[in-house]
């Protein structure tokens, strides 16, 4: 391997990992205020790529029935929750925010695709489309059984992670797709070929990172997030709803993976069951930080998406085997350097 | 219900079993034949994961191993199906050990994810190497043979199968029966807990990660010889998470469990498949997966305790006999009374900048209960932990009985003569009162895990069955020995966590706040017995908060105040000390 062939792997992999970090960035966020692990989250990412490839093929996307179909659902069970419990009067607020809100962002998808939107407002929709899918999921999947132990969370989670593997073949299709890319332009830096995509991808993996710093640092809802994820009940005890915490930070983090879609669309063929492996490496990321700090799931990520680079080159057909076999060393590390208290199991 | 009606049950469904072959039709068998193939990686899971406590996904994946391990031998080098089985046996209990070994240590949640890691890594394997035909599989796997029989037909593989099973479930049943079984019961209490019994955890978790793996592995070698074919697809993640569903539904704590639960998922996957075409034309095979991940999430929100424990509620209760007189088990040599025991030099421990325990010296003398007291963070639970292991004291030095125990494991301690209970009580609330105290004698017993299971050591096990019985009656709660012990009042939970440390025969017996949470009458009982006990010559150290109940009881004393020791002596004059006086009542007093 020379050095050249070296700079152009590590640029591959930097880019990969940046687009991992995002994610994986996602992923810490939603585990750490909801306490889930949530797998699905890489399918979220490829169902945004399958998404913005059909608003480019000037077709409805499959993401409109998928959210149509989970808003009914999570409304129902929203609804009959309320009535069990005898809120009546919460009602139509439920269905305003578990029905009409979809619905409305499906509408406006469905209206505006009927004028040919340039590139930038197809990517808008894409995001906006996406956006209602995992917090649906937690209110469907999660919301039941929010007090259960992590582990049984996970077993869900994974369960949950298949069904989606199932509804993104039903929705979109057995095809690959690849999005046009978003630009053409490209430098070179110290005498190796950067294409400006992989400018873009870095960017925006430092612009979202950036953003979500700000909002945790400097608005009140980022603040609540953060004592939630702290300490449930003290922030309940101060006002602070835990569910209400929990959907905000699903839709961030589905922001955060409907972006890293977005990006990877025009490099990688991206079919409706590549969102496992995208997320489970990102996962890996998170765990390097701990499931816990942003920067260590951030360069957890980087790190990842280095090793895949090289890897491919020695033997494309293991890197699979390899970064996944990283996983376990580095879960090792993880257990050693976190004296966490011991989980109890009890039936 | 009694013993003899449910082997009289297990003997009518065994001889149902044996018929069906002669009654139903081939496809009927076939789908049995899957039901038991799958039913014997679901009972590995059903002791791995709900017995055990450890969720793996990884399952699939030492099905494979096994699978594909026979594949290779038999079909690309010609040797014997049963040389086949010989080295999928091997092959998948090495790679489980070792990978057991490398993860078991984790925690919770961090331990499930490495099942995922590794299952995929290793599925990822099948496809990809030359030898093992990539994705494209092995095929020309050839049938067992028993003798010149040749198990062609499904009708013959069929009894192979289900002699397998049977005599699985059999195996299970006994050994969950006994020694090492009752300790993998315990692990679900969380390693303090079985460590402080003198059991290793890890060692506990890694044998039942590997006899999970064994079943996986007896399910792959069967399953390549009855498609006679192997190919990278179902021991990807997602045949995983359905054998983990299998265990579940069934009852995840349960053996018979993963029998059943295979027989509902193989044949509501057989019906899905059915009547998904007629609901949904052209896309059944996308839908299997949905609906089926639903009914799993479904079931999680919903039924989380499975069928088979469900389904055993609505039974009679079983009735089983006392425990018959035995030969007893052997006692340790008890110091003479008034020796030095136990000897606390110098102990420190800091947790970052926070000094618990500030170089504290005590001694305990054989035959005295010795009360451990102080006000609120004054380092008496760290003391506690120093001295059971479950913390390591930064510096100084504890000797238990002449030799240094400081450095020592909690189940080192625990196996030298330390007994102790907890302050909040951990007790299997699903398992038996016996069978709790049974698990305290498991540091005198000797059975293994094959003499366990095929019930070798029956005179240990009716002397240990017996001890238990009389620590029962010893602690006055002999009259009802097989009511679960989730059942019984807080007070008398302590008492039975009293006679589960007797029943270890230790030489001290060190009790964690045992009046905490007691009523009046139940703390005067409480006394009554430690007494007793005194009167048997047991040491005892009480860490205690309640100082009525301490100033009764105790020999002497030791004051301990923001880590450091204050003072020590006869209750009496403890009581009249100044400094003591001050430490809990503040300064005017």
């Amino acid at each position: 391997m020379t050095a050249d062939i070296a700079a152009i792997l590590a640029i591959d992999g930097i880019a990969t990992g940046a687009v991992y970090a995002l994610v994986a960035i996602g992923t810490v966020l939603i585990f750490t205020v909801t306490r889930v692990i949530f797998i699905p989250f890489g399918d979220i990412a490829a169902f945004t790529a399958l998404t913005l490839a059909a608003l480019d093929a000037k077709q409805l996307p499959g993401t409109v029935g998928l959210v149509v179909v989970l808003a009914c659902m999570a409304c129902v069970m929203e609804v009959a929750s309320l009535a069990r419990t005898g809120e009546l009067r919460a009602v139509p607020k439920a269905v305003l925010g578990y029905l009409v809100l979809p619905l409305i962002v499906v509408g406006i998808v469905w209206l505006t695709m009927r004028f040919n939107p340039p590139m930038p407002v197809r990517i808008v929709l894409a995001l906006l489309l996406i956006m209602p899918i995992s917090p649906l999921l937690d209110r469907i999947v999660f919301r039941p059984i929010a007090d259960a132990s992590v582990l049984l969370l996970l077993t869900v989670s994974v369960a949950l992670h298949f069904a989606l593997v199932g509804l993104g073949l039903l929705f979109f299709g057995p095809e690959g797709v690849r999005t046009e890319p978003l630009t053409s332009m490209a430098i070179e830096i110290a005498g190796v070929h950067v294409s400006g995509q992989t400018v873009l991808i870095l960017t925006a993996a430092l612009v979202f990172s950036g953003l979500l710093f700000l909002f945790f640092d400097f608005t009140l809802i980022g603040k609540a997030l953060r004592a939630t994820a702290l300490n449930r009940t003290g922030a309940r005890l101060m006002g602070i709803r835990p569910a209400r915490a929990g959907t905000i930070a699903y839709l961030l983090g589905s922001l955060m993976a409907g972006v890293s879609g977005i990006l990877i669309a025009p490099v990688n063929t991206i079919f409706y069951d590549s969102g496992f492996l995208l997320g489970l490496k990102a996962f890996v990321g998170a765990i390097v930080g701990g499931m816990a700090s942003y920067p260590g799931a951030a360069l957890g990520a980087f790190g990842v998406g280095i090793i895949e680079s090289f890897a491919s080159f020695q033997s494309s057909t293991l890197k699979d085997v390899i970064v996944f076999s990283l996983l376990i060393p580095v879960l090792l590390w993880r257990s050693l350097a976190s004296q966490h208290s011991e989980e109890e199991v009890e039936e | 219900m009694t013993l003899q009606q449910i082997r009289l049950i297990a003997a009518a469904a065994i001889a149902c079993l044996a018929a069906a072959p002669f009654v139903l039709n081939p496809f009927s068998i076939t789908l049995l034949n899957y039901i038991g193939i799958y039913a014997l990686a679901a009972i590995g899971l059903a002791l791995l994961t709900g017995v055990g406590g450890i969720v793996s996904f990884g399952q699939a994946a030492f099905v494979g191993v096994a699978a594909y391990a026979t594949a290779w031998a038999t079909a690309l080098n010609g040797y014997s199906p049963w040389l086949g089985l010989v080295l999928a046996v091997i092959l998948t209990c090495s790679i489980a050990a070792i990978l057991g070994f490398v993860t078991l240590r984790l925690g919770g949640h961090f331990l499930s994810l490495s099942t995922v890691a590794w299952g995929l890594a290793i599925a990822f394997l099948f496809g990809n190497i030359d030898g093992l035909g990539q994705h494209n599989g092995i095929s020309g796997i050839p049938p067992i043979s028993i003798g010149p029989v040749a198990l062609v037909e499904s009708r013959q593989i069929y009894f192979l199968i289900w002699a397998i099973v049977v005599a699985v479930l059999l195996v299970c049943y006994n050994l969950l029966d006994s020694r090492i079984g009752r300790a993998m019961r315990a692990l679900r209490g969380g390693n303090t807990l079985v460590e402080s019994l003198g059991i290793s955890a890890f060692q506990i978790k890694l044998v039942t990660f590997v006899i999970a793996a064994f079943l996986g592995a007896l399910s792959g070698w069967l399953y390549a010889h009855l498609g006679r074919f192997v190919s990278p697809g179902p021991f990807e993640a997602g045949m995983g998470i359905e054998y983990l569903m299998m265990a579940m539904v069934g009852g995840a704590g349960s053996i018979l469990g993963g029998v059943v639960g295979a027989a509902i998922v193989t044949l509501l996957k057989n019906s899905v498949q059915d009547y998904l075409p007629l609901i949904a034309r052209g896309a059944s095979g996308q839908l299997e997966i949905v609906a089926f991940s639903a009914l799993f999430i479904l079931f999680l929100q919903r039924a989380r305790q499975g069928i088979v424990p469900f389904l055993a509620g609505f039974l009679p209760d079983l009735k089983l006999s006392r425990p018959q007189a035995a030969a007893p088990l052997s006692r340790r040599e008890q110091p003479p009374p008034g020796t030095l025991l136990l000897k606390v030099s110098e102990a420190q421990r800091r947790f970052g900048g926070l000094v618990a325990v500030n170089n504290v010296s005590f001694d305990v003398k054989s035959g005295e209960i010795l009360g451990l007291i102080g006000p609120n963070g004054a380092g008496k639970t760290t003391m506690f932990n120093l001295l059971t292991g479950a913390l390591r004291a930064n510096s100084g030095e504890i000797t238990f009985a002449g030799r240094s125990i400081t450095r020592d494991q909690q189940f080192h301690i625990a196996r030298s003569g330390i007994s102790r209970t907890f302050q909040h009580v951990k007790l299997r609330p699903r398992m038996t009162l016996l069978d709790n105290v049974l698990l305290g004698t498991y540091s005198r017993t000797r059975t293994g895990l094959l003499t366990g299971a095929l019930r070798l050591n029956q005179a240990e096990e009716a002397s240990a069955r017996y001890e238990a019985l009389q620590q029962l009656e010893r602690v006055g709660l002999g009259d009802k020995p097989f009511e679960l012990a989730g059942n019984l009042p807080l007070g008398n939970q302590r008492v039975l966590e009293i006679a589960r440390a007797l029943a270890a025969d230790p030489t001290l017996l060190v009790l964690d706040e045992p009046a905490a949470g007691l009523r009046r009458q139940e703390k005067l009982k409480l006394a009554e017995l430690l007494r007793s006990l005194r009167a048997d010559h047991l040491t005892i150290l009480l860490v205690e908060h309640d100082m009525e109940f301490v100033m009764s009881l105790v020999d002497r004393i030791v004051v301990l105040d923001f880590g450091s020791k204050l003072c020590e002596g006869e209750p009496a004059a403890i009581r009249s000390d100044a400094r003591v006086q001050e430490a809990y009542l503040g300064g005017v007093a």
